[in-house]
């Protein structure tokens, strides 16, 4: 395919086309006969089903996949994975969509992955999640007044449980030279 | 039998009394558990998202400090995401050598190496291959007097690897509940999701899942799991989950149940930081509510048992 009609077909940058070209291979052998579809709990709140996703993933229809919610929705369960004929790891296809979304880099990326950040950001500062720090950057992350309210009656309930914990020192800083290695590895900022 | 204990974070955190009762269950049942020396963070669901190195990484620093400090000997994981990215290292990493490669490149910026010879074992794993249902039946000594119990496995322990149980009708829990003096409920949401975390993404979603779930079990006396997780969406939205047609129901971790069989008390087990477990609860819990009346006569009973 020449340089120009690549572009224009689905302008993608160098790391998202690595990326696509790892899910290619991932789910080439997909036969489309919607097992996964079939299997997942959250199917209904999907704009492409499972089956038609790793089809547009073979075709590289890159700018609709970054469009659609569909990977968003993915809770990690494995039934898809599990139940796959072809033995495909589609959970890890699902995982591999949000990591090429985040690097997109859209308002919608950004809002599905805040949890995910937050956690691991979490993690590389104190080595272990302090859920009430975890959650204080999930809601800066989010940026939205409402979110924390309508944890509040929840928070408040757990603390009245006992379950709500300051956030200590944790392990410290313990992981930071493993992170910064994973980052120079994988290219990321 | 001695373990690498690693409790993870959330047993830290909102899901002590997982922690407290999963030491104090193994201690009775004569386990010895060793937790790993400044253990971390395995990521859980929400590193592969971020960075494909680091979900491997992640869990595989606590995997070579096993390795290299505690001579090796298994992994007991009482959570399931933890259970799930500690054996992925294994199943995923050990034997591709690019990608083998790669992670003990990152290890080694924090002066570690991760051979590949630590077995990962989940809390259930232990229960059935090594301590058996037999030696927990001997040693209860406050039977639950026929409790109908609905375990509920949720996804991680049997999915994408079944290793000791059958992941599309999992029953590794039941023996122990029987055991216990509890009665199996039977029902077909025990491996279903509970959302994950999509609770706090799009819990619109979650909540319906979980409605799903608590709708099933309506019936039975009590839900049990074995993930901090999955406790917590079953256990915390089940206002929210009302509304979508979920019944309000118990829900405690096998441990804690297990331990009151045990002869544990409820403080003890903690019972009092379960969000389901209100007072009027732990009196039912107590007092064995839901047990038969014991026969009053012996003249009633005569001939039952010839």
């Amino acid at each position: 395919m020449s340089e120009a009609v690549r572009q224009t077909w689905s302008p993608a940058s160098e790391a998202d086309r690595a990326i696509l070209a790892d899910l290619r291979e991932s789910v080439g052998a997909c036969m489309q006969c919607g097992t996964c579809t079939a299997s997942c709990p959250n199917w209904h709140a999907m704009d492409i089903t499972p089956r038609a996703m790793w089809r547009m993933i073979q075709f590289g229809m890159l700018d609709e996949i970054l469009e659609s919610r569909t990977f968003w929705m993915c809770s990690s369960c494995y039934m898809c994975t599990l139940r796959c004929p072809r033995g495909l790891k589609l959970t890890s296809a699902m995982a591999a969509l949000k990591r090429l979304a985040r690097m997109d880099g859209s308002s919608r990326a950004r809002k599905n992955s805040a949890f995910y950040e937050a956690f691991m950001d979490d993690v590389e500062a104190h080595g272990r999640v302090q859920e009430t720090s975890m959650m204080q950057r999930y809601f800066l992350k989010r940026k939205d007044p409402m979110l924390p309210l309508s944890f509040l009656p929840l928070g408040m309930k757990m603390m009245r449980k006992g379950k709500v914990h300051l956030p200590s020192r944790g392990q410290g800083g313990v992981l930071k030279p493993l992170f910064a290695k994973a980052r120079e590895m994988e290219g990321l900022s | 039998m001695m373990y690498a204990y690693y409790p993870g974070c959330s047993l830290t955190e909102s899901a002590r009394e997982f922690d407290v009762s999963t030491r104090a269950v193994m201690e009775r049942l004569g386990a010895e558990l060793i937790e790993i020396p400044e253990w971390t963070c395995c990521g859980a669901s929400a590193a592969e998202p971020v960075s494909q190195l680091m979900n491997y990484v992640l869990p595989a620093r606590n995997l070579a400090i096993v390795e290299q400090e505690m001579d090796g000997i298994d992994v007991l994981a009482p959570c399931a995401a933890c259970y799930l990215n500690l054996l992925k290292v294994n199943r995923e990493v050990v034997g591709d050598r690019h990608l083998h490669g790669r992670l003990n490149e990152v290890l080694a910026a924090s002066g570690l190496f991760y051979r590949g010879d630590v077995q990962v074992r989940h809390l259930i794993d232990v229960l059935k291959n090594d301590v058996g249902a037999k030696i927990v039946e001997q040693k209860v000594t406050e039977p639950l007097k026929g409790m109908k119990i609905a375990p509920y496995y949720g996804c991680q322990i049997l999915r994408p690897y079944p290793v000791f149980d059958e992941p599309g009708r999992p029953v590794s829990m039941e023996p122990f509940i029987t055991a216990m003096g509890g009665e199996v409920f039977e029902w077909s949401m025990s491996n279903r999701c509970c959302g994950a975390s999509l609770m706090m993404g799009h819990p619109d979603v979650a909540i319906r899942s979980v409605a799903d779930i608590l709708s099933d079990a309506d019936g039975a006396d009590a839900i049990v799991t074995v993930c901090p997780l999955c406790q917590m969406n079953l256990e915390a939205y089940q206002d929210k989950a009302g509304k979508a047609g979920g019944k309000p129901l118990p829900v405690l971790y096998l441990t804690q149940l297990m331990g009151l069989a045990l002869g544990l008390d409820q403080e003890a087990m903690q019972l009092d930081r379960n969000l389901t477990l209100s007072a009027a609860v732990r009196k039912d819990i107590a007092t064995r509510a839901w047990a038969e009346p014991e026969p009053e006569t012996e003249e009633e009973t005569a001939g039952v048992n010839a």
